[in-house]
């Protein structure tokens, strides 16, 4: 699973602390993947060393300070790049495709739509293949169930993903309704912070809706 | 490479006007080759049934071009279209709409006698079809004979009879069973590896894996597609 990419699509709404970022990693995905402390830091140290973040020394009074992460440019671009790559099947493991869409819904400015559709692509392509080597792989019966494995698999996923397409869609939707009827003075700010210019062209209203109370 | 059989060219259809109007298709274009065997994905109300009635030549497009076997289809009469579609387009659909009251291969030899063969040719032709879904046996058989499979296969034999080499599928394995669903699959995918264009619509992934090409459909518009094989090395590694 890729922490690298998920604290640096973290660290993209703003410096974070280590600690805060591990909570925030920790609430957004549902608590499915724990992180330890010692973790987070690693990886932070490992994205200053490749350039992607940069170290800020805050000052607290008294002379203390303490030390959080902002995300570079390049930092960003690596992000941005992530978000719509299809996830490799062949070198991680599956989860990571649960976590990067757990975090595409509630980050701003994500296409999710276009994450989803990505994937989608690469995993039935995939499927495609899977479906050709049954097809011509001849009778050894081991060979065809883990052949069988491999496309049920792959075929869960594909469903799966259409499920995230229509819940996506399906909220955005709602998100509309209820910015139109402008019923909740509270709402109505949230949507017209994720719909201000910068945040891109992605589902902000779902975003916005889906984002978890919590905030560090 | 080879003509196409099917080409779309930047069709759109619209059905009703007005306010009630309502975009099916937009701007689609799409080619299907000989031996391709092409898969249309997308959520319901997304266009695969509008796409694969144009391409059957069922329903005229508000705008662009059908082309057929090299015929383009605006041209054509409502007559010389009928013969376009019983010469060159097999349709399976869900439902196999075979006639009780005719045998296997007398509903497989229809279309032909339709068409204006002689009955022993026909029947000739048929059984070959038959033949080629694996139901030769039971060439002499009334539908309420036969199991949902091969009633399935029935229809695809009747789909395929003669030289048709376009073949539009809708959901061609309903409510068969997984295994009986893959027979389905296999004709048609031998179809396609012996010369014939094939377009299949359906819902379920596990069929448009068979496929060479997928497109996927949103709202009328073509929103992504599959392009060729992959290497077989990005395969090895997933396995690992």
């Amino acid at each position: 699973m890729s922490v690298k990419h998920s604290l640096l699509a973290l660290l993209g709404e703003g410096p974070q602390y280590g600690a805060a970022l591990r909570s925030e990693f920790e609430s957004r995905t549902g608590g499915t993947w724990p992180l330890n402390v010692g973790q987070v830091y690693t990886t932070l140290g490992r994205l200053e060393r490749d350039g992607l973040v940069v170290k800020e020394v805050v000052p607290e009074g008294a002379g203390d300070s303490s030390i959080r992460y902002a995300v570079t440019p390049a930092g960003r671009d690596e992000v941005a790049r992530w978000w719509v790559e299809p996830v490799d099947r062949a070198s991680t493991p599956r989860q990571e495709l649960a976590m990067k869409l757990a975090l595409a819904v509630t980050v701003p400015g994500v296409d999710v739509t276009r994450t989803v559709q990505v994937q989608r692509r690469a995993t039935m392509q995939h499927l495609q293949e899977l479906t050709r080597l049954k097809r011509t792989g001849g009778a050894d019966l081991a060979w065809s169930l883990v052949l069988e494995n491999l496309i049920f698999t792959a075929e869960a996923e594909l469903r799966w993903l259409d499920h995230v397409e229509a819940q996506v869609t399906r909220a955005a939707g709602a998100a509309r309704v209820r910015a139109h009827r402008g019923d909740v003075a509270s709402s109505a700010v949230t949507e017209q912070d994720a719909e201000a210019p910068g945040t891109g062209p992605a589902h902000p209203s779902v975003t916005a809706g889906a984002r978890p109370g919590a905030r560090r | 490479m080879s003509a196409p059989v099917l080409e779309l060219r930047h069709v759109t259809r619209i059905h009703g006007e007005g306010p009630t109007q309502v975009r099916a298709l937009y701007d689609l274009s799409l080619t299907v080759a000989p031996g391709e065997l092409v898969a249309v994905m997308g959520p319901s109300g997304s266009g695969k049934s509008t796409l694969l009635s144009l391409a059957g030549a069922l329903d005229a497009p508000t705008d662009g071009t059908v082309v057929i076997e090299g015929q383009v289809l605006d041209d054509l009469t409502h007559a010389q279209l009928a013969a376009v579609r019983r010469r060159h387009v097999g349709y399976v659909f869900q439902d196999f709409n075979l006639l009780p009251a005719l045998t296997a291969a007398e509903n497989v030899a229809l279309p032909l006698e339709l068409d204006g063969s002689r009955p022993r040719r026909a029947r000739r032709m048929a059984v070959e079809a038959l033949r080629e879904v694996g139901l030769q046996a039971e060439a002499d058989r009334f539908p309420e004979q036969l199991s949902g499979g091969q009633r399935q296969r029935v229809a695809i034999a009747r789909g395929l009879v003669g030289e048709r080499r376009l073949i539009l599928a809708d959901e061609p394995t309903g409510a068969l069973d997984s295994t009986t669903g893959e027979a389905v699959l296999q004709v048609l995918r031998a179809r396609c590896d012996a010369g014939a264009a094939a377009l299949l619509v359906t819902h379920d992934a596990r069929l448009a894996g068979w496929a060479d090409r997928v497109v996927f459909l949103k709202d009328g518009v073509v929103v992504d597609a599959t392009q060729g094989p992959l290497s077989a090395d990005s395969l090895l590694g997933a396995r690992v």
